[in-house]
């Protein structure tokens, strides 16, 4: 295998990872941009969504392209409830307020789902929705047909995305709230309803991202929300935090990068890596590669 | 010549397409009380904000008492400003609410403090003397601006026209040699707005300040300011005495679109 | 000092003295002993944190990464007589002097975590707070030379009640001092609004850093004497749960309380113990606790008022109905 195939490769598998990155970014970037907060569980409901896609399949029997909807579903229903009974009765309150709240509910659903009987502590194995195939697309470059469908859900779902956030009412409607939600509210629009659907659209993706992740890693446990939340967060930094195109760049970016740390032999700094990316973005660029540098009026 | 206590050159700040303020020359002489003034949205707030460190000018100069502070490739932190001598208020008051009308003028007194961090871990040697001459003078302060009695209030819940006094008094603690005053007299009555006017005018004398007062009531503008900077779009479209200005008809007519002069 | 001040030593001194004598007169067995050792970390791990997260309004998830820092490197310290500290000193004296350098330790790396991110406006802090404290963890998991995942064994129990609670009393003594004077205030200026307090000349990024590291140093502190205690350590002793166990006495306390915090993490440590077998139940409860306090009762069960012996004994005077109180309380916390 030469230097540049083994390059290739690489960047083929980073960049299905980063698709799921970028899923969860997304997530992260919207709730972030409409109402300035980081949801800490954010996290949890990837996990939440990859628990309801595995319980649809293995219980309710049903095929892939269904639990993956059903998951979507059932997550933005988690979100829009998370939001309506823990974030907006602390709209008005000092931002630690929501943040500490948001702390609370990630460790929550965390043990609750260690509580609940069908779940418990111990890692569960993910059924196998789809045959594992091989294809040489190159000589000595594979794609795995895992990583197809990862690359082609993450792909439609973002495509959706860019549909919903800039083709409809909805849509608009978010842009304006995150622009300047007084304003809007002047405007006629329901802010209320806006940030409910923000937080149902981002929490679908994370179940997805969810989905996607344990149909790849073949295993899923209450705590697996935790690393790739954090690194999707990282994305959506590195991508300019409020913006939906940096969250996706960012998150691939973070993928590849990710991959190449194992591929060269130092697998155990993996996760330290993404910490790193965080500290260099923040002393370097803080505003991310893509966001827009924004001055507080005062 | 007197060197000028501030003075800009080609002030310019944009935003994204906007330019709020385009080519700004002003500067204020030693002991001058300068009214800033011109219809909503001219840019006057972004000129504070330029001149305290808040916003980073997109080109030009600001140099105060004669020394560069700052310009566009070179900005400086809102605290070093306030602690070489400019001082402001702002247009939607920013207090410290929840504290105490007498904590919000000494944490304005911090950047004087004598003692050390170390003092301050163990309480010793001149911290007690220090505390108690920090407390005395944001008492005095307090006096002056006639709150000494409500010190111990938090300062959320005085009434508007007190809690501007105590901005006025928390931005007076730093011991500032030039005072940007932001719409001191937004919301008061006529009578406070009688007032605030000659407490200004005292503040003046009593320590040795240069004034820089943006206003929307003309009759406070009109009465206290011994020159005047009229701006529009961002651009100085008239300076000059209060009389002048109040002829002028560049003046006149940016006015008359919104809300006619006084 | 102030008059306040002395009173509130000599009523600490007093407690500390009669639990003392209440130990040797065998009243407090083993298990107990432990209990009131492990009380007085946790209040020095809660009170370090109510300066970072109640006085300056920042963010940090990161206590347990700091505590993690502070006792591995204490107990490399007191397990390796001749590491850099000479020979000469060893028991006690080197017990204290480990646990300074694994303060110091913390305080550094609290520095270096702090100086990108406490420079930004915004919510960084929370999030690279809590990546710090993973990676904390990673790094400790694969370092064979303290045990990695298997554990740091064979510390010495120096960690006995009356040396922790002297710890604790210091501890409390020196924050509560910052928190009073005029940077402690320029501190508190920054949590109620950082521009303005910009404008009044407080260098918010170096406050931030000032009280990050204090911070640090204080759960560096808390972790080297966590170590000396249980004489085992392991980097899941010091998972991001240990984090949101401080974070809780704090809120439970009232954020910028520290009292409130000292009472909270009295009052949690004995739930968490009588709790221990049942973990997940406990986590649920204290999420729940933490969500509920925010939203309904923010300002914590103390409702963000600093306890002192002068206050209680207006309290307990006003009780028997004979003096009406004078003077307000304490300014900064002035909710009456
Ligand atoms: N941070 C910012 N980002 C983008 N635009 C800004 C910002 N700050 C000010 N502006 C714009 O600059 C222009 C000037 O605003 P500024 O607040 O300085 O006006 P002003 O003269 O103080 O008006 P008013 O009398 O209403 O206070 C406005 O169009 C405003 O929207
Ligand atoms: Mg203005």
């Amino acid at each position: 295998m030469t230097l540049g195939q083994q390059i290739l490769q690489q960047l083929i598998n980073g960049i299905a990872l980063g698709s799921v990155y970028a899923l969860i970014a997304l997530g992260y970037t919207m709730v972030y941009g409409i109402i300035r907060l980081i949801n800490f569980a954010h996290g949890e409901v990837f996990m939440i969504g990859a628990f309801v896609g595995y319980f649809a399949i293995t219980l309710f029997k049903f095929s892939f392209i269904p639990a993956l909807i059903f998951a979507m579903l059932f997550c933005s229903l988690l979100g829009i409830i998370m939001e309506r009974l823990a974030y907006k009765p602390l709209r008005e309150a000092p931002r630690i307020a929501a943040l500490m709240t948001a702390v609370g509910l990630s460790i929550f659903f965390q043990n609750l789902m260690v509580y609940l009987k069908w779940v418990g502590a111990s890692p569960k194995a993910f059924p196998r929705v789809i045959e594992i195939t091989r294809y040489e697309i190159m000589e000595n470059v594979y794609l795995t047909s895992d990583k197809i469908l990862t690359l082609g859900v993450a792909l439609a779902l973002m495509l959706a995305l860019q549909y919903v956030v800039h083709k409809t009412k909805m849509g608009r409607a978010m842009r304006a709230v995150s622009q300047d939600k007084d304003a809007a509210q002047l405007m006629g629009i329901n802010v209320d309803t806006t940030i409910s659907f923000t937080f149902a659209l981002g929490s679908a993706l994370a179940a997805a991202g969810g989905i996607l992740y344990a149909v790849s890693y073949g295993k899923i446990i209450y705590n697996m929300g935790t690393m790739p939340g954090l690194k999707a967060f990282v994305s959506a930094v590195l991508g300019g935090i409020g913006s939906i195109p940096g969250a996706v760049a960012g998150g691939m970016l973070l993928g590849i990068v990710e991959n190449a740390v194992s591929a060269a032999g130092m697998s155990m700094l993996r996760d330290a890596v993404a910490f790193a990316i965080l500290i260099l973005i923040l002393l370097i660029k803080p505003t991310g590669l893509l966001g827009k540098n924004t001055r507080e009026k005062v | 010549m007197p060197v000028p206590v501030l003075e800009t050159k080609d002030l310019t700040i944009r935003f994204g397409g906007l330019t709020a303020v385009m080519d700004l020359n002003i500067h204020l002489d030693e002991g001058e009380l300068v009214g800033l003034i011109g219809p909503n949205g001219a840019g006057k707030t972004t000129v504070f904000n330029m001149l305290t460190g808040v916003y980073k000018p997109s080109a030009g100069t600001i140099s105060f008492c004669g020394e560069l502070l700052c310009s566009a490739e070179h900005s400086v932190p809102p605290s070093q400003i306030s602690i070489k001598g400019i001082a402001r208020t702002f247009q939607n008051i920013r207090l410290f609410k929840e504290l105490s009308v007498l904590d919000n003028v000494k944490i304005a007194y911090h950047q004087h403090v004598k003692y050390g961090l170390a003092t301050s871990f163990f309480h010793i040697g001149k911290y007690a003397a220090e505390e108690k001459e920090i407390e005395k003078k944001a008492i005095d302060l307090l006096q002056l601006f006639g709150l000494e009695n409500k010190k111990n209030e938090q300062a959320k819940n005085l009434p508007y026209g007190e809690q501007r006094r105590l901005e006025i008094a928390r931005a007076l603690a730093t011991r500032p040699k030039l005072l940007l005053l932001d719409e001191p007299a937004a919301g008061m009555n006529p009578q406070e707005t009688q007032n605030l006017m000659e407490l200004i005018r005292f503040i003046r004398e009593e320590f040795d300040l240069t004034i820089l007062l943006i206003e929307h009531d003309m009759s406070l503008v009109m009465g206290v300011c011994e020159r005047i900077y009229v701006l529009d779009y961002g651009r100085v479209i008239a300076q000059g005495s209060p009389a002048e200005i109040r002829t002028n008809p560049k003046v006149i007519e940016a006015y008359l679109g919104s809300e006619g002069i006084a | 000092m102030k008059k306040s001040t002395i009173i509130n030593l000599i009523f600490v001194l007093a407690i500390g003295i009669a639990l003392h004598l209440l130990r040797k007169a065998g009243f407090i067995n083993g298990y107990y002993d432990h209990i009131l050792t492990k009380i007085c970390m946790f209040i020095i791990a809660a009170v370090s944190l109510n300066l970072i997260n109640g006085i300056c309004g920042q963010f940090s998830l990161g206590h347990a990464g700091f505590m993690a820092v502070g006792a591995y490197i204490a107990a490399i310290f007191t397990k390796n007589p001749g590491l850099i500290i000479p020979e000469a000193i060893a028991g006690m004296p080197r017990f204290f002097v480990a646990l300074i350098i694994g303060g110091l330790m913390a305080a550094f790396v609290g520095f270096l975590v702090g100086l990108p991110t406490l420079r930004l406006r915004g919510d960084y802090l929370a999030i690279t707070t809590l990546g710090f404290g993973e990676i904390i963890r990673v790094l400790l998991l694969n370092w064979k030379f303290v045990g990695g995942a298997s554990g740091y064994f064979g510390i010495k129990p120096y960690a006995n009640f009356l040396s922790v609670y002297v710890l604790a009393v210091i501890t409390v003594f020196i924050i509560q001092n910052f928190i009073t004077s005029s940077y402690g205030r320029a501190c508190i200026a920054i949590r109620e609004d950082e521009m303005a307090a910009e404008t009044m000349g407080i260098h918010t990024t170096k406050y931030k850093i000032i009280a990050f590291v204090l911070a640090a140093f204080f759960a560096g502190i808390a972790g080297g004497i966590y170590a000396h205690l249980m004489q085992a350590i392991m980097p899941r002793d010091f998972s991001f749960l240990v984090s949101v166990d401080i974070l809780l006495m704090v809120v439970l306390g009232g954020l910028g309380s520290t009292s409130g915090s000292i009472m909270a993490a009295i009052f949690l440590t004995l739930v968490t113990e009588s709790l221990r077998r049942f973990q997940s139940l406990r986590v649920i409860i204290y999420s729940l606790m933490l969500i509920f306090i925010m939203i309904f009762r923010p300002q914590g069960l103390l409702g963000g008022q600093e306890l002192s012996v002068s206050m209680l004994k207006e309290k307990i005077k006003l009780l028997f109905g004979r003096i009406k109180p004078e003077k307000g309380y304490a300014s900064t916390n002035g909710t009456e």
